[in-house]
């Protein structure tokens, strides 16, 4: 500190910039301290108190026992293991069909160009839009699906799908799959594009088919978009709430209540900020470990493009 | 530790500033004001009919610019409770339920109006109106919505049957429902609201006191796990095994059974005072004008014989000012003229008055001959209201409510037994109760 309070004339030219440097970077780093890391502070604090929603300051120090609450209570074990199906069935499919319209794409079709564009319209509809609409298609008594599978003589009457928790966790799987499959497909098809055709080619020529050129070429080098799309697309359907909120609003019997569902209920409905500050921690903390995971398989050296 | 000084100097005025800008934007005593209001769309009057509301309080209060924000009941409560935590609050007036003054009055949020309700209001206003607003001998808003489960019917799906009159008790109304399923009238006779939502709540307390049993006891405690509740809850599963009551249900809230009635895919339905303009009167929103009728909201026979004659929800509302709002004074105007009898007569369409004084001599003729709905809607709400009870008014009611919603729904759905999916919930309100 005494380096800094002497006279200016004795600051050398380095040391200048470094600190025309840093007033030039405060104005931005400011914002970030406001809108990010002192509302983050503030939760953790907030966490280890019991806090109400109506007036949100810390006041009765309970450690950790917000945590362990949770950790002991089979409701959060339940949306814990809900949150990891839908994360695991959703983004699952969604890679498989998103790597499908890609390589369908990059194969060039009649009409690629209109199937690449038209992808852009489900990611472009919002998340709430999207569930309202998938909230109609599975009405049972006027919904779209109903009348599909109808005419199509799969059913003899309409159905009401929404009313088994398996179900319809399962159909708001589609309903997400349905919204997110476009941005998997136009990441992997952009790195597809990337990749040099001449590798292909003379794979070809040493007599590797179809699906070798594919496992043994495409596939690694298409690793890092794909490490890319699976880290943005686990980490967002691990903390799915939105589609949800639309289409069941956790039900039924709390079927589809996932682990960002109760923490809402927890904060906003129940009134309790403090634990749902907790809850808030406990699900960056899980999404921590799977990015990390996902990072040490995929993520090698040898694979950065 | 100069520069840190100089640092910190530079963050508190950035934040002094920020908070300048905040309260710079806050209108003077007598300047231009603006209200936001937060309301519900679904029950009530139509938005366009609030916009009416608003350009005739505008008439006579040019400086004061009404914002009204609707939003579905269900994200009602969580919307206030989250916008009460910021100051100034994100609205100067909201509309609360009934259920919700305890918890709002235990918590602050909401306008003491206990000295501003003049000897008008106070003699004039159906004294079970003044019970929504007031906590502990305080009023904290005026009541607007006066509403109450009603029992609706198609009535030419009931002939077809070979039914001239409307079923008086839920035993019966399981048979008529056999007759009009046997016939292919309807696949499901009757739709309910019982999706993981209070209006769930609703349906099963209309049924609980149609059997003469109760939520909770006079000391509080919850009763919702005895016999009666266990037998009700039990005839619900059943209604729903033997495709008399709609298996959507579980999914429904009130505006789904609306749509449901409306195409005359039922015919049967409980629900709030608004559904009958919508589906008896209004050919945009309904296949089925001119074929329904109301009725007293049946009982069942054990509740008959208990002298239960008809039961049903209360689910009235009113409007409040927020504590914290900047302009208490133009608020407490606006929510006095929402409610003023002179607004109430007129836009008695989808809502009928909270003025006692309107039920009597001529102004119930005048109220009655008001519009083509109230014809129907008048009488039967005078004879229904005396019939309606309230859910207990307790802080904790939030999440005991959600705890009895997923008991309603683990034995809906079989994951339960209606006894243990009960005693489970009625644990979650002792635990709660204790807090």
């Amino acid at each position: 500190m005494s380096v800094l309070a002497k006279p200016r004339k004795s600051l050398t030219l380095a040391r200048q910039e470094v600190r025309d440097g840093l007033w030039l970077l405060a104005p931005s780093m400011l914002v970030i301290l406001i809108i990010t890391v002192l509302p983050i502070i503030f939760t953790l604090v907030l966490s280890f108190f019991d806090t109400p929603l109506s007036n949100p300051v810390p006041r009765d120090f309970v450690g950790f026992g917000n945590y362990l609450e949770f950790l002991n209570s089979q409701q959060f074990w339940q949306a814990i293991w809900r949150t990891l199906y839908f994360t695991l069935v959703s983004v699952g499919m969604e890679l498989m069909l998103g790597l499908g319209i890609a390589l369908l794409i990059h194969a060039r079709p009649p009409g690629w160009n209109f199937l690449r564009t038209s992808l852009i319209i489900p990611w472009a509809v919002p998340t709430v839009v999207n569930g309202a609409m998938w909230r109609w298609i599975y009405n049972a008594d006027y919904g779209a699906l109903n009348g599909v599978l109808l005419s199509l003589g799969i059913i003899e009457k309409y159905q009401a799908w929404m009313i088994d928790p398996i179900v319809a966790m399962n159909l708001v799987i589609v309903a997400d799959i349905w919204h997110s499959v476009p941005f998997i497909a136009i990441i992997l098809q952009a790195a597809l594009a990337g990749i040099p055709v001449e590798l292909e080619e003379a794979a070809a020529v040493d007599g590797a088919n179809a699906f070798q050129r594919f496992l043994l070429i495409r596939l690694p080098l298409l690793q890092p978009a794909i490490l890319v799309a699976l880290v943005v697309r686990t980490v967002e359907a691990f903390r799915v709430f939105d589609i949800i909120y639309v289409i069941t609003s956790g039900g039924p019997a709390f079927g589809t209540v996932t682990i960002s569902y109760l923490t809402y209920l927890e904060s906003f409905t129940y009134g309790h900020l403090g634990s749902g500050s907790a809850l808030s921690f406990l699900i960056s903390a899980f999404t921590l470990v799977m990015a990390l995971v996902y990072i040490k398989i995929l993520y090698r050296p040898e694979n950065r493009a | 530790m100069k520069r840190i000084h100089g640092v910190l100097s530079v963050l508190l005025v950035a934040i002094f500033l920020i908070g300048a800008a905040g309260c710079a934007s806050q209108p003077q005593a007598d300047g231009p004001k603006t209200l936001r209001v937060l309301a519900m769309q679904q029950a009530g009057p139509t938005p366009e009919e609030m916009n009416a509301i608003v350009a005739k309080f505008n008439a006579a209060n040019p400086n004061v610019t009404v914002e009204i924000e609707y939003v579905s009941y269900d994200a009602l409560h969580d919307k206030i409770a989250t916008a009460m935590s910021t100051t100034p609050p994100a609205y100067d007036i909201v509309l609360v339920d009934d259920i919700w003054y305890a918890e709002f009055a235990a918590n602050e949020y909401l306008l003491d109006v206990t000295d501003r309700l003049d000897d008008n209001m106070k003699s004039n206003i159906f004294d079970s109106a003044w019970a929504i607003t007031t906590v502990n001998g305080k009023t904290y808003g005026m009541p607007w919505l006066l509403d109450a489960k009603y029992f609706y019917y198609n009535e030419t799906i009931l002939k077809e049957a070979g039914f001239d009159a409307p079923p008086t008790t839920w035993e019966e109304l399981v048979a008529m429902g056999q007759a009009i399923k046997e016939k292919g009238l309807v696949e499901y006779p009757i739709a309910w609201s019982w999706a993981q939502a209070e209006a769930a709540i609703c349906d099963f307390v209309t049924l609980l006191e149609g059997n003469g049993g109760k939520l909770v006891d006079e000391a509080g405690k919850p009763i919702f796990n005895n016999e009666l509740g266990v037998k009700t809850l039990q005839w619900m599963v059943d209604s729903v095994e033997s495709g008399v009551s709609n298996p959507a249900s579980i999914t429904y809230v009130e505006e789904d059974v609306r749509n449901v009635f409306s195409q005359g895919k039922a015919a049967f339905a409980s629900n709030w005072l608004y559904m009958y303009e919508l589906a008896a009167l209004n050919a945009e929103e309904s296949q089925v004008t001119g074929q329904v009728k109301m009725a007293l909201m049946p009982v069942f026979e054990a509740g008959k014989a208990a002298g239960v004659q008809s039961a049903t929800i209360n689910g009235s509302m009113g409007f409040s000012v927020v504590g914290k709002s900047a302009n208490p004074d133009a608020a407490w105007e606006f929510v006095k003229f929402l409610t003023s009898e002179e607004i109430q007569k007129e836009y008695a369409a989808h809502l009928l008055p909270v003025w006692a004084n309107n039920y009597e001599g001529e102004a119930l003729t005048a109220l009655t001959a008001l519009n083509p709905a109230t014809p129907v809607t008048v009488p039967i709400f005078k004879e229904q209201i005396p019939f309606s009870r309230v859910r207990p008014k307790v802080p904790y009611y939030s999440e005991g409510s959600k705890a009895l919603q997923l008991a309603l729904q683990e034995a809906l759905t079989g994951q339960k037994t209606a006894q243990q999916a009960l005693d489970d919930a009625a644990a979650v309100w002792v635990e709660l109760g204790a807090k």
